[in-house]
Order: C-alpha cells, then structure tokens, then sequence
C-alpha cells in the first residue's frame, strides 16, 4: 500500500490556532517572570516549542497506524519505566517524577504515558470490532488505564493521574458503553471514591482538593494559592491591568505564575478581554480536532483524535477552573500555555498524530 | 508494516456532536467563572490587591516642643531608633521569638503579650516591640536582616526633659497608650502604640502635642520586599506649647525647696497663670519617655513618698494656720472681728474642753490680741474665739466661697479636691452629728479640714487681689487652637474665675496684717525681704495628736507640716507662691522658702521697665474702669471716713488719667539714674517727679499713693 502524504493535508487552520496560543504563552511567561530568577523562561520556552513544532513535523508523517501496531509494547515500556520512576527518580519538590538522563534531560513518563495511553486505547477499542462491551472489556479497559495511573499517584502526582481518566472515560462512550453499564460504573466508581479519600490521598492533597471551597479559610495556608489567584483574575477586570503591570504576577504573589497559573496572571494582565480570547481559541482548536476526528479514514483515527481532545479538554477545565476558584489546586498545566518541556511535547506530538490522522483521511 | 482496519465501521456522529456541546458547555462555564470574577467582583478583588500590595509604613509625628513663658525651651525632641516587627514577613515566628528576645533584652512572654495584643491587626502591620533602641540592638537587627526579615527599625522623634526630674509633675511622661485608654471613648483617636502623654501637661495638652502621624505607602511583594513608593502622607508636627511657668522662678522654686519633701507652686494672682509648681520628691520623666523597666516602675508605685504624686494639686492636708486668713476675711466681713479683742493666755477653754494657743509651748502667752496681732502672730486664741462666734455653718460658707473643697480646674490631670467640712458634709460622709469643738480646730485650719497647695494659694492670692479668684493654669489660654477650644472648655471643672467681694478696709486690714508677718513683729520675722513688699502667712498643721506624737517618741515623719503662703505686692500681688514642706515642723521654715520664690521673681521683674501698677482707684470710678478690667462692686461695710471706692481689685493699670491719687505698688527699690549705676532701671519720670525723687535717691518697694497726674499716659505693665 503506498502512501502518498502532502503538506497540502497539513492542517494548517489546527496549526494557526497553535501558533496563537504559543505566542500569547511566550508573551505571558516574559511578562510573568521579567522580575524573577526565571527571567529566561520565555526564551526556554520558545526552544521548547520549536522542539515542538520539529517533533509535530516529524510525528505527522508517522502512519499513525505504526503507532497501533507498537502501541502494546509501548506501553509495557510506560510501566517499567512508571516503575523505575518511583525506584531511582530524582527527587524534586517531594515528590519523584523525573529520571535524569546524561546531558541535563529530566525524562518525565507520566507525560508520555498519556499519548500512549490514547494510542493504547484507541487500538483496544478499535480491534472489538464492532460488538457491543462486555463487562470483561471494560474491565480490561479500566484496568489499563487504573495500573499506570495508581503508579502515578504514588509518585505522587495527583494531577498528571487524573489526565489518563478522561482518555478511558471518552474511550468508553465512544467505544460503545450503555447506558446501564454507565450507570453502574459511576455508582461503584463513587462508592470506591470513600475509601481513595481516606486511604490513598495524603493530608495535603485532601487540603489541596477541599480548600478551594473556602480559600479564605486559611489566607496563609493552602487557601493562599486559591485566594492570591482569585485577587490577580478579579483585579484584572474587564480590560486588564495591561501586560508586564499585574501587581500579582508582578508582585510574587500569585504562585508560579509562568505553569499553573500562568492564566491567572494573564487574566489579571489582559482582563476578561484576554481571557475570552483565549478560551475562544481552545474552542476553535477543539472544534477543529472534532472535525478531524470525523473526517478520519477509520475508527482508530477517530479514537486517537477524541482521546487527544480528551485530555486538552479536561486539562484546560481542571486549570482554568482552578485559576477561577471552580476546582482544586492539581497542578495541572495548561495545555500551550504553561511552561514546561514534558507538556509541550506532549501536546505537541499529540498534534502530530492528530496531523497525520487528517493527511491519511484520503489516503487509501 | 501497519495493519489494516475496518474503514467502514464509523463512530456515531451524533456522538461527537455531543462531545462538542459538552466541550462548548464546559468553556461557558469557566467564561461565566471569569465574568463572576472579572466583572462583578472586579472592584472587590482589586482593593484585596491593592491591600495586598500596599503597606503604610507610619512616619510618626514628632511632638510639640513647650517653652516657658520667655519662650526659653523645657522640653525638646531627640532622634530614637525603634524596633518594628511585621509579622507577614517571619518565616516562622514563634521560632524566632526567643532569639528577637535575647537580642533586643526582652522577655519572650513580654513579646508574646505584645503580638497578643496586636492579633486583630492585619498581618503586614508594623507592630512596635521595642522604642529607643540601643546601638547594639540596632547591630543585632542590622546583622539578623536575613534570619529574622520581620524585624525593621524607624527612626523618629522622641521626648527630652529637663534633667533631674526639674518640674517633672507639671512637665508629666509621654508613655505608650495603656489599654484602659483605648476602651475609654474620650481616647477613641488612639491606637494601640500610640505614644501619649500619660501625665502633667503632656496628658492634659496631648491633643495639641501629638500631631498627626503620616504615612509612606510602598508597594511591597509576597515577600514584603519594597517594590517601589506610591506616595507619601507627611506627619503633621505637634504644636509647640508656650507655657506659663517662668524658668528662673521655677528654678528658684526648685532650689528653695531642694531636697525637702512637699511641694511649692507660684501663681500670678491677676491672671490665675502658674508661674512654678515644684513637688518632691521627683522623677526622672527621661525613664518614661523611652522605656521604663518594670522593676523601675514597680519602685516609683511602692515608694511611699510617692514620688509619681504632683503634690501641688493632689496632696490633701490641714491647712494649718494659713487658714486664718480665710477665716479673718469671712469673720471681717461678718462684721464680728473688727471689733473683737482677745486676752490670750496661753489658751483657752471653748465648750468644756482646754484648747492650747501655740505660744503656750514657749510659756508665753498674746495678751490683748485684736485681728492684725491675732493674724502676725498668728494668735490660735484669737481665732478659736472668732469660729466660735461665727459657727461652723459661716466658717463653711467663705470657705467654699474661696474654693475649699474643691477642684481649682487647674489644667493637669487627677486635681484633688480637698475636704471642708461642715455639720452637712460630717452627716453625708460618717452620719454623725457635728461637735461644738470640732468648729474650735478648724478655726485655726486642723481638723478633718484638708486642702491642696493649688486651692490654698488660689484662695489666698483671691484675698489679696481683693476677691478676684483666678483658675489657675499652666498654658496660656490663647496656646489652645480654635478647634480644641470646645474640648477644653469643660475639661477641667472646678471653681475656676470667681469674685468674692470683700470691703476694701477689711482687705487692708488682712494684708497689713499679713505684711506684717514677715515683719519682726510676725511669726516669720527672718523671712523679711529687704525692700520688698512681702506678705504672707505661716501655717504649722499637725497631722497626728501630739499626745500621739509623744506617745511613739517622735520622729521626723510625724513632724507638723509647714506651710507658707505668701504675696508680694501684699494688695493685688503679681505673685503668691505657697509652700508645702511635709515634716518641716515649723510655718516659718516655709515662710524662708517662700521668700527666695519671691526674691527671685521680683528680682527679675526689677528688670522690666514701667514695673508699677496700680492697686486701687479711690475715685472717679468712671475713670478707673477700662474695659480690660475686672469691676468689683463692693457691698460690704466701709471704715468709717475712708473714702468709699466703686471698684477695686483692678488687674490692670487703668489707661486714662484718674483725677485723684492712687495707691500704687512698687516691686523695686531702683536709682533714678543713679550716675554710678549704669544697670539700674529708670523710673518714669512720673514716679520720680511724683515722690521729689532726685538723682541718687531710690524708692523703696511698697504701696505708695500717687498723685493725680497732669496728662493722660499710657502706664503700667506692657
């Protein structure tokens, strides 16, 4: 079978709207850490995007039905390396997330574990051809997104652990879930919340979930991120403070302003203005992914797509909403807006696949 | 090589259709978070940012400086460092407690008792720890700046006193506020570390001293770091206060009194104002203005001579035999003394019971005593008759017409009273019946009778102007700002500006008589003043029995108290002074005290040009009333054949001519140009021309009757 690829296909609406949103990310980190030691991070940033953009270019002529095909063994290499993660990672900021590679890389596999997750799934769902789940395909289901994400959370990284269930969650209901199972599935999946709450979390991440409900609780304590948060988007009113001029941001009250919370300080700096547009950005991106998982030649297109669409979606509500005061604090980035190497490639390379789903549609 | 799928197996659209709702729902709602956030509590959260950001940081203001009357300065400011502590800034502060402790020399539950304090007060609010620190606690601060980021140091204004404790209790402390103040609703402008006066002039002219404190707003990040300043609210300085007291008079004061316990204080009768007030012991208001240990604190409350007491206006005591002048004027004035002659032997027997004259002590006795004799030599007789015949109910009355028994209004805080008693006042405070006998004590002022120094003079000084009572005070009342002039007005109660009208002939018997005291014929013949006219009257109050006395064996504390209130000139004084020497023993002891108060301030008046004023005109009572002065009609009887004067115990020379003589007073004995004498003051040529004063002649002080002049002049005191 040959393939005949073009840039033609490239979806360049998908690659304006990521452009955007890049920009507006490397204007806020320059605006966010001009008065800090990470004063650089705009720059780092603009390297890590071009890695990027190269590894969206390369990835996007990657049949992505390669990927399928590699997905199982991909996967069993996520474990190991989940594994290794907790036995010989680098310890930062408590918690074991990175394993150092020669030449200064921190490798972070829960990123990736994400994009494999998606390929992983889509391929399981894909290959029922057709007949309706069975309660043992669900299982199996959950169980492969369950372990690697339980591996997670031990490291811990709550907020990374959570990304992986919308991939399972928008798996199922694409993949054909009914009705009744749905129901029994989110009856049980609470019961089992009672005992998580009291046996796996930790007191700070209780404290993390619970105080953005009464931030102003405890000023000083974890209502204090929540609370600084909500004054730098409150303050930005509608027009904003005008960039590189939020007294929050600039100020070092809003907690790390260049990741987590680097849309609170561009609301405070761009005002309800800036952050419409950037939500309408999202919105024209999602939607453009809708579309392209759609027009998808077959149904493992269709599923990589919508996993994809999955996680930018709840990645941007659980962060945003966190910024709002609506969610708790989980340190979830904001997918091309927070700094940070591990996030961008992975979102980036899952545009890749995005990419060469759309190039193959008439690929035949 | 990639496999192949079913290309014809095809999700639902409706499925994804769904999946775009549910995307397009999930972005409204956080739009609607943000309009939430972002429009409707914009202006909320952008003060919450603005507090976040922006700390005042106080600039205090420094305090009104006072003067003496001469402008000469009592009580100045000096530059003080001060330690602040902001509570944001500390990494872990009940941590660092015990090292800030050790370092500035507290104690950590002295530091716990402050921060409790200030626990209502937002966290980035500088709470003071520790005024006027030392220049090794400044180092510590200097040298802890990165472990202990919540320590800062300001540097401001602080109070300077006199030096060894020099008119301490008039002058009173500056202190930090005490939390009985901040719950009292008249100090509602305090806040708590506010530094306010906490006694004598301080306290009472606090308001006016204390300026307003201003403030520097900077911008600060998380970290309290200084981002930049948005604008500064300067302090507004205190007002400097011009006080009455006059140094050289005070200081005179001061050292007459030396190292005596009791209390002296000069006023100017014409005017109420206060020209010294001495109480001893003292203290050292140096040790309040910056902090005062609590062993030091502890010492001044349990000292039992009472060293924080301003005994001029708080010390309660018999006013021994001073009060006979009261009691002379009210018997005058009865009509009861002129007339009254008294055999003294030694004593005499009133209602069944022996009551001792004090000459007796000296086997002595006064013979034929009429009122002056009775007042010169002070003759207990004379004057236990005459409160016989007067009665206690009589006796009361003046004595409460003179401002006995209660506060004087002067403008210091906790003025005491004093007691008059009477039937009345016995059956209110013990429910029992007045005693015949008691009336015999206190005619010669013992008893239950008790008076402050302040209310003694004020009465005294009212006699000898004639009946002008004056409240005294210590600021000039034109130092009050208009705005203040309301809050002052009923701040001080007391009898405050009274007229008691007496006949000017009993006025002259009563100040010949008290003239004559300091003469050789009087009890304080040694305190004479050469060439001064001097009046007074010695006063020797017991305060225990002296059967008591003798039955304990003595001792100095149980020593009478001696008093002495004196005037110069001896009709409408231009001061009295009286004193209060607690176990000094004897009237006339005070009686050398007073004269060196006197002696000093006459001596700088000498000084003055045109030192002559007028006591009292006879006639042309149209002429002798400038608007200025204070009229007195008078009802009482007038000795016979003396001429009968409209208006007397004028404060101020009268501006236009008097077509008759006039009593006038001289407080000098000057040269009229004496040729060798080239210090001496002029007389006026009136003066000189008046007395056939020729040059190297003197005139001698004293009360003089001036001829009626030939041309209208502008006399007097400027």
């Amino acid at each position: 079978m040959r393939r005949f690829l073009s840039y033609r296909d490239f979806d360049w609406t998908l690659m304006g709207f990521v452009v955007a949103l890049s920009v507006i990310s490397v204007l806020e980190i320059y605006s966010a850490t001009l008065h800090t030691k990470f004063v650089d991070f705009d720059q780092k940033q603009m390297l890590w995007l071009a890695g990027g953009f190269v590894s969206m270019f390369v990835l996007s002529l990657i049949d992505y039905h390669i990927l399928l095909d590699i997905a199982v063994w991909a996967y069993g290499i996520c474990l190991v390396s989940l594994v290794a993660v907790l036995a010989v990672g680098t310890k930062v900021l408590g918690g074991r997330r990175w394993i150092s590679l020669p030449g200064g890389i921190h490798f972070q596999p829960s990123e990736w574990v994400k994009l494999v997750l998606i390929v992983v799934l889509a391929r399981f769902f894909t290959n029922l051809s057709g007949r309706d789940l069975t309660w043992k395909d669900i299982f199996k289901a959950i169980a492969m997104v369950v372990v690697p994400m339980l591996l997670v959370m031990k490291q811990p990284d709550l907020g990374t652990a959570l990304t992986y269930a919308p991939v399972l969650l928008v798996g199922l209901f694409l993949g054909g879930i009914r009705f009744r199972q749905a129901a029994i599935l989110l009856l049980a999946a609470s019961l089992a919340l009672v005992p998580a709450w009291y046996k796996v979390l930790k007191p700070y991440q209780k404290a993390r979930l619970t105080s953005f409900l009464a931030p102003d609780n405890d000023p000083r304590g974890s209502g204090y991120q929540i609370r600084q948060s909500l004054i730098a988007v409150g303050s930005g009113g509608v027009w904003g403070q005008g960039a590189e001029k939020g007294s929050q941001t600039q100020g070092d009250f809003l907690p790390i302003p260049y990741t987590d919370f680097i849309f609170a300080a561009f609301c405070e700096e761009h005002g309800l203005a800036g952050a419409v547009l950037v939500l309408l950005l999202y919105f024209l991106l999602l939607m453009r992914l809708v579309q392209n998982a759609q027009t998808a030649a077959d149904l493992p297109g269709t599923l990589i797509v919508m996993g994809v669409v999955a996680v930018l979606i709840f990645q941007i509500a659980v962060n945003v909403g966190m910024v709002i005061g609506l969610m708790p604090v989980t340190g979830i980035p904001l997918p091309l807006m927070s700094y940070g190497g591990s996030s961008v490639l992975f979102t980036f390379l899952a545009l890749g696949i995005v990419m060469n789903v759309r190039m193959s549609r008439f690929v035949n | 090589m990639a496999g192949t799928y079913n290309k014809d197996e095809r999700i639902p659209s409706i499925k994804l259709t769904a999946i775009q709702y549910v995307i397009a729902l999930i972005l409204a709602i956080l739009v609607s978070g943000l309009w939430r956030l972002q429009v409707l509590g914009a202006q909320n959260y952008r003060a919450l940012a603005e507090a976040n950001r922006i700390r005042k940081v106080p600039i205090l203001a420094p305090r009104g400086k006072l003067y003496d009357r001469d402008g000469r300065l009592l009580v100045d400011n000096y530059p003080s460092v001060t330690c602040f502590l902001v509570p944001e800034q500390a990494r872990n502060l009940d941590a660092d407690l015990p090292l800030i402790a050790d370092g500035l020399h507290m104690q950590t539950d002295q530091l716990h008792a402050i921060l409790l304090r200030y626990r209502h007060q937002p966290k980035y609010q500088p709470i003071p720890l520790q005024q006027d620190i030392t220049p090794d606690e400044q180092a510590f601060i200097a040298a802890h700046a990165n472990e202990l980021p919540e320590l800062e140091t300001i540097e401001e204004q602080r109070r300077l006193y006199p030096s060894n404790g020099f008119a301490a209790h008039l002058i009173g402390y500056v202190g930090e506020v005490s939390e009985d103040m901040l719950d009292d609703p008249r100090y509602a402008f305090y806040q708590p570390g506010d530094v306010v006066g906490r006694s004598g002039v301080e306290e009472s002219y606090d308001p006016i001293l204390r300026g307003q404190d201003g403030s520097r707003d900077v911008i600060v990040d998380s970290h309290g770091r200084e981002l930049g300043a948005l604008g500064i609210e300067p302090a507004k300085p205190g007002k400097s206060i011009k006080l009455t007291i006059d140094l050289d008079v005070q200081k005179a004061a001061e050292e007459a009194l030396g190292a005596r316990q009791g209390a002296i204080v000069a006023i100017d009768p014409r005017t109420g104002e206060v020209l010294a007030m001495v109480s001893h012991p003292t203290f050292d208001p140096n040790r309040f203005a910056i902090r005062i240990h609590r062993d030091e604190w502890n010492k001044l409350i349990a000292d039992p001579d009472h060293p924080l007491m301003n005994k001029a206006i708080q010390a309660q005591l018999a006013p021994g035999s001073t009060f006979k002048i009261i009691e002379a004027i009210a018997g005058l004035q009865e009509g009861i003394a002129q007339t009254l002659k008294v055999d003294c032997h030694g004593g005499a027997v009133f209602y069944g019971r022996y009551f001792k004259c004090w000459i007796s002590a000296r086997h002595q006795s006064h013979g034929i005593t009429e009122i002056g004799k009775g007042i010169y030599q002070s003759c207990d007789v004379f004057f236990y008759t005459l409160a016989e015949k007067m009665g206690i109910d009589t006796i009361a009355k003046w004595a409460h017409m003179f401002g006995l028994g209660q506060k004087t209004g002067i403008d210091l805080p906790n003025e005491a009273a004093g007691i008059m008693p009477s039937p009345e006042w016995k059956m209110r405070n013990y429910h029992q019946k007045w005693f015949a006998g008691e009336t015999i004590s206190v005619g010669i002022g013992q008893g239950a009778i008790a008076v402050t120094p302040i209310q003694l003079i004020r009465a005294i000084a009212g006699i000898g102007s004639g009946g002008v009572l004056k409240r005294p005070h210590v600021v000039f009342p034109n130092e009050i700002p208009a705005d203040l002039k309301d809050y002052y007005q009923d701040r001080f109660p007391g009898s405050g500006d009274q007229v008691v009208p007496i006949d000017p002939a009993n006025w002259q018997i009563v100040t010949d008589a008290m003239a004559q005291v300091v003469s050789f014929a009087g009890t304080a013949g040694f305190a004479h003043l050469d060439g001064i006219d001097f009046a007074g009257k010695t006063g020797s109050a017991q305060i225990v029995s002296n059967a008591y006395k003798a039955s304990v064996g003595g001792g100095a504390k149980l020593n009478d108290t001696a008093w002495f209130v004196g005037m110069s000139p001896r009709r409408n004084p231009e001061i009295a002074v009286v004193v209060m020497w607690q176990n000094g023993s004897e009237g006339y002891f005070s009686a050398r005290l007073a004269a060196r108060v006197i002696e000093a301030y006459v001596n700088k008046e000498r000084l003055r040009d045109h030192n002559l004023m007028q006591v009292a005109a006879k006639t042309n009572p149209d002429a002798g009333k400038p608007s200025s002065t204070v009229p007195v009609t008078v009802k009482g009887k007038s000795a016979p054949g003396a001429a009968k004067p409209k208006s007397i115990g004028q404060m101020q020379p009268p501006r236009v001519a008097t077509a008759s003589p006039t009593e006038m007073a001289a407080l000098w004995t000057a040269s009229v140009a004496h040729p060798e004498d080239p210090d001496a003051k002029q007389l006026p040529a009136r003066i000189a021309a008046a007395f056939s004063l020729t040059k190297g002649t003197t005139l001698q002080a004293g009360t003089f009757l001036l001829p009626p002049p030939p041309t209208p002049r502008n006399g007097g005191r400027e």
